[in-house]
């Protein structure tokens, strides 16, 4: 396992500027065994571990592959393989503009910091791991550097994650401290805190302090603010890296924590991330629709998504609790299952966001439209994704929240009835959530795809290259495979869910075949995908064959334009107006701004020449969270500031005064 | 005699295709009664749909692939929930590849792709229709979950034969719980196919089209295909509420006889269910767009009251 990510390190040295192709096909290559390496270790039940002697001395690293970490490894490594076989034609894109060494070198480390992560078994080298994912991946944000909004996101990025890496720390200070009583060094390992039992305050302290700084990475309402700036401004493959499986090393955080290294808890600790799942699901996707940039659309939609695995998660944390744990199984299952699938559809919509951002050199979607008939493929594959995060059938999206539907269904046999009454209701926002996300994805696509161009360089559109094609139909047809065949994929996960909450699904799962996918019982709920797709593939086959049995003509003709002179593109639906009546529905939830001005018309009166629109919604968390910490830090600093004279004689009675001051207390 | 599950699958989706443009003709017809207009003939919307086949298709010039291909996936969608929901017997060999929630999200996965249709050939009817038709039914889809719900407490089940089995086994049609999920799946239907007071499928008033916007540029066989699959799904949704709220007379099994006595008890409910519709379609009138919140929401918190009123009184 650990000869894998050493792999990655000889390209560190592969610094020429045209050896592109080598670094990224030494990624894929790596990342592919990683994952290859995880499956086995999930399909086997095999547990590995490594000791290095490096680092400080007397505190050597602890590396360790169980089913948790492989189940992982499987979920980066395929995805980091898809991107980089992506990267090699998306990378050549920046040839000529500036020097692609540094972004090969901290993209490798990246990936690197990311495997280690969910390899690391003691806090320490946890957290070293964490670090260089965090550091590497501020560098790739910050890849385009002149531009003043890549500096101010990278910057936000960089202090989310420290303010939730010091959570984390503290977290691990507290499982690992109480256990000797904070008197030595050597429980720093998971091991020594999974045999610790820790006093039920302590263990909540540890709980919030995780799930918190866990949060920050994950991008969870009402920590998810540097998430939109961020990832829009990343290059795509990295994008599509970072939303796709960074943010699940923060899931795996919180997996690894509450199921492994605490495993007893109370019932309103899982309530609590659901609670936080759900709003993340609902105002991720509310957020979603109102904008207009396609990279920032798809950021926020991982707000969403890492919401809706929380509340696969928090409804697994809450059926633990009660010790039924047939249902936690369900629920972590589809929690899980829902990761997988978020980093294949996530990353393969910002493969085909960096496709259309390659073509056109714009983010903006209301400079684009009609690029289906540029770019076939990438749409083919983008509407691919679109289909499966909007948790539609056939694909992928829907097996894992059809799964939690079906958690939620079950939550009647808790014996708590206030539970009882509030979990459904938790059921109607996941709803909520998957036909918003339906609408957002209409929008995405069919104005970015669909209809007349309205930008201004209709010429140059070009399809892209075989390896960014290569990379994208790679992970569309994971997300179709990961639709059709759930019984499959449940019965290779269902060792972990055993591990972690002792219950086991997969025999009950494929009760009727491997075609039927009954999560409990064939009576209670039954989904069979290869059946719908291949029916509804049969009749839409034979209806077409039938209704072309007669030579028809189909006569190609003109939009019919109402009897106006001429239809342009700029009389089309925007996403502007499209999100127009959800705008007007859910509005008491954004700051919206709207400003409309109309200059007189020097002709008429009635019929002005131009109206102005402007339009700004913000995100209210920024203005009620963000803004007074910012001023107060400001304010504060401007005090201290004071302190600065800029004398040499009022330093020297500041240290003198120091020095006083020690010597009186440390007397 | 007992007839083979396959055969009455076959023949359930038989019933299907004929009958659900007759139910639209049938309710067209009583409304012309109310309204005191000479009515058309029951099988009007048969011979529209005939001439629609005959016709040859006219595409705008820059329609993708995606325009072509949705009027096939509509109606194939709506072939296939008919194989699904328990019509003419609860033992069916394809009932149980999708259950309620999974035969929801079908019908979104039909909805899904015919707003990308309109939104496709780039006019602003077809964009504004998609935008609405997602809007209404962001709306109806947390109601119509906690309908499933309710609904679901008393079948211990999601599955539709299943749910069917234990609620026709039960005695009293008055559970509160099924009565208020009731009144919540009549709401939810009224907006999900697009009936007044939600949407009017006769209009083409440009700016009170929903559903007509989107589908404005089909026509030949296309058109046909659509409207087809629109009538079949207002016919679903009938068998679909008749499945979960008043199953008696779907026979368990294939017998002939009750097979035969099955289809008459079918057009007999769905006689009065055009009744009702008619009923409410020609009381009121056409809501306000943004009126549609209150209407779904009311939806929401009926299926919700079903919801608490089973853990509270049973």
């Amino acid at each position: 396992m650990l000869l894998l990510v050493l792999a990655l390190t000889p390209f560190l040295r592969l610094n020429q500027r045209l050896l592109i192709n080598v670094g990224f096909f030494l990624a894929a290559i790596a990342s592919f065994f990683a994952a290859v390496a995880g499956f086995w270790s999930v399909a086997d039940g095999m547990m590995t571990q490594v000791i290095l002697p490096i680092g400080l001395p007397d505190l050597p690293f602890h590396l360790r592959i169980d089913l948790l970490s492989g189940y992982f490894l499987v979920v980066v490594g395929l995805l980091a393989f898809f991107v980089s076989i992506y990267s090699i034609g998306y990378v050549k894109g920046f040839l000529g503009q500036r020097s692609v060494t540094h972004l090969v070198v901290f993209y490798v480390l990246f990936l690197a910091g990311m495997f280690l992560v969910v390899l690391a078994d003691d806090a320490l080298f946890f957290l070293i791991a964490w670090e260089m994912m965090a550091a590497s991946s501020y560098f790739l944000v910050l890849y385009e550097d002149e531009r003043v909004e890549n500096r101010r996101a990278a910057f936000l990025y960089l202090v989310v994650a420290h303010v939730g890496a010091i959570a984390i720390l503290l977290s691990f200070g507290v499982l690992a401290g109480l256990t000797t009583g904070f008197s030595g060094f050597q429980n720093y390992t998971f091991d020594a805190m999974r045999a610790a039992h820790l006093p039920p305050e302590l263990a909540t302290l540890a709980f919030l302090l995780a799930f918190f700084g866990f949060s920050a990475k994950a991008g969870v309402i009402p920590l998810h603010i540097w998430l939109p700036e961020a990832h829009p401004v990343a290059p795509s493959n990295v994008s599509a890296l970072m939303s796709g499986v960074m943010l699940k090393t923060a899931i795996y955080g919180i997996v690894r924590v509450v199921f492994d290294l605490i495993r007893t808890f109370p019932w309103w600790w899982g309530a609590t991330v659901l609670v936080f799942g759900l709003v993340s699901a609902v105002m991720g996707v509310l957020y979603a629709l109102m904008q207009h940039d396609l990279k920032r659309l798809l950021a926020y939609h991982s707000v969403e998504n890492i919401g809706i695995i929380l509340i696969g998660i928090g409804l697994a944390m809450i059926f633990t609790s009660f010790n039924m744990s047939l249902l936690a199984a369900l629920a972590l299952i589809a929690g899980l299952y829902h990761t997988m699938n978020h980093a294949m559809f996530k990353g393969l919509l910002f493969m085909g966001a960096g496709s259309v951002l390659h073509a056109t050199n714009e983010r903006n979607m209301e400079e684009m439209g009609g690029l289906i008939r540029f770019m076939p493929w990438t749409a083919v594959f983008f509407l691919i994704g679109c289909i499966s995060i909007s948790a539609l059938p056939p694909f992928n999206g829907f097996v894992s929240e059809w799964l939690t539907y079906q958690a939620f269904l079950l939550s009647p046999a808790l014996p708590s009835p206030l539970l009882n009454l509030m979990i459904p209701l938790g059921a109607a926002l996941l709803a909520l959530t998957s036909a918003l996300a339906a609408a957002c994805f209409v929008k995405a696509f069919g104005v970015t795809f669909l209809g007349h161009h309205r930008g201004h360089h209709g010429g140059h559109i070009h399809e892209t290259g075989w390896s960014m094609r290569l990379g994208m139909l790679l992970a569309a047809l994971a997300c179709l495979g990961l639709g059709i065949f759930p019984t499959y994929m449940i019965k290779w996960m269902d060792p972990l869910a055993e591990k972690l909450v002792g219950g086991k699904i997969a025999a009950s799962a494929s009760g009727l075949g491997w075609m039927w996918l009954t999560p409990i019982a064939a009576e209670r709920a039954s989904y069979s995908a290869p059946l719908a797709f291949m029916g509804i593939l049969t009749v839409v086959v034979v209806t077409y064959l039938l209704l072309h049995a007669r030579p028809g003509a189909i006569r190609r003709a003109p939009l019919w334009d109402c009897g106006f002179e001429k239809i342009t593109s700029r009389m089309q639906y925007t996403a502007t107006s499209f999100a127009m009546p959800l705008r007007r529905i859910f509005g008491f939830l954004f700051s919206i701004k709207e400003h409309v001005r109309q200059p007189a018309s020097a002709s008429h009166p009635a019929f002005p020449d131009r109206i102005h629109y402007h339009l700004r919604v913000r995100d209210r968390f920024w203005t009620w969270m963000y803004q007074p910490v910012i001023d107060a830090s400001f304010w504060l600093s401007r005090r201290i500031g004071r302190m600065q004279q800029g004398r040499i004689q009022i330093y020297l009675i500041y240290s003198f005064i120091t020095i006083l001051v020690l010597l009186i207390f440390s007397r | 005699m007992s007839i083979d599950p396959f055969i009455i699958e076959i023949l359930q989706v038989a019933a299907l295709l004929i009958v659900a443009p007759v139910f639209t003709g049938w309710i067209k017809m009583v409304k012309c009664w109310f309204q005191g207009r000479t009515s058309p003939s029951l099988f009007q919307p048969w011979r529209d749909i005939l001439k629609l086949f005959s016709k040859d298709v006219t595409l705008a010039e820059n329609a993708s692939w995606i325009f072509r291909f949705t009027p096939y996936l509509v109606f194939g969608i709506s072939v296939m929930a008919g194989g699904i929901i328990p019509i003419l017997s609860m033992d069916l060999p394809l009932s149980a590849t999708a259950d309620v929630i999974a035969l929801v999200a079908l019908f979104s996965i039909a909805r899904f792709f015919t707003a990308l249709a309109g939104m496709d050939i780039g006019t602003a009817f077809g964009g504004m229709g998609a935008s609405r038709e997602m809007t209404i039914a962001s709306l109806a889809e947390p109601a119509m979950l906690m309908a499933v719900f309710a609904v679901s407490l008393v079948g211990k089940s999601t599955s539709l034969s299943q749910m069917a089995i234990v609620i026709s086994e039960g005695h009293s049609l008055l559970r509160p719980s099924l009565v208020f999920a009731l009144l919540a799946f009549i709401l939810i239907t009224l907006a999900e196919t697009g009936r007044i007071p939600v949407d009017n499928p006769a209009t083409h008033l440009e700016l009170t089209m929903i559903h007509e916007a989107m589908i404005l540029e089909y026509s030949g066989r296309h058109l046909a295909l659509i409207e087809w699959a629109s009538m079949m799904k207002l016919f679903l949704f009938a068998v679909l509420g008749i499945a979960s709220f008043v199953p008696w007379g779907i026979p368990r099994n294939g017998e002939l006889f009750s097979v035969a006595i099955a289809l008459l008890v079918l057009l007999f409910k769905l006689a009065g269910i055009g009744v009702v519709l008619v009923l409410i379609e020609t009381g009121l009138a056409k809501m306000r767009i943004f009126r549609i919140t209150e209407f779904l929401g009311s939806a929401f918190l009926f299926a919700t009251i079903g919801m608490m009123s089973y853990f509270m009184l049973e």
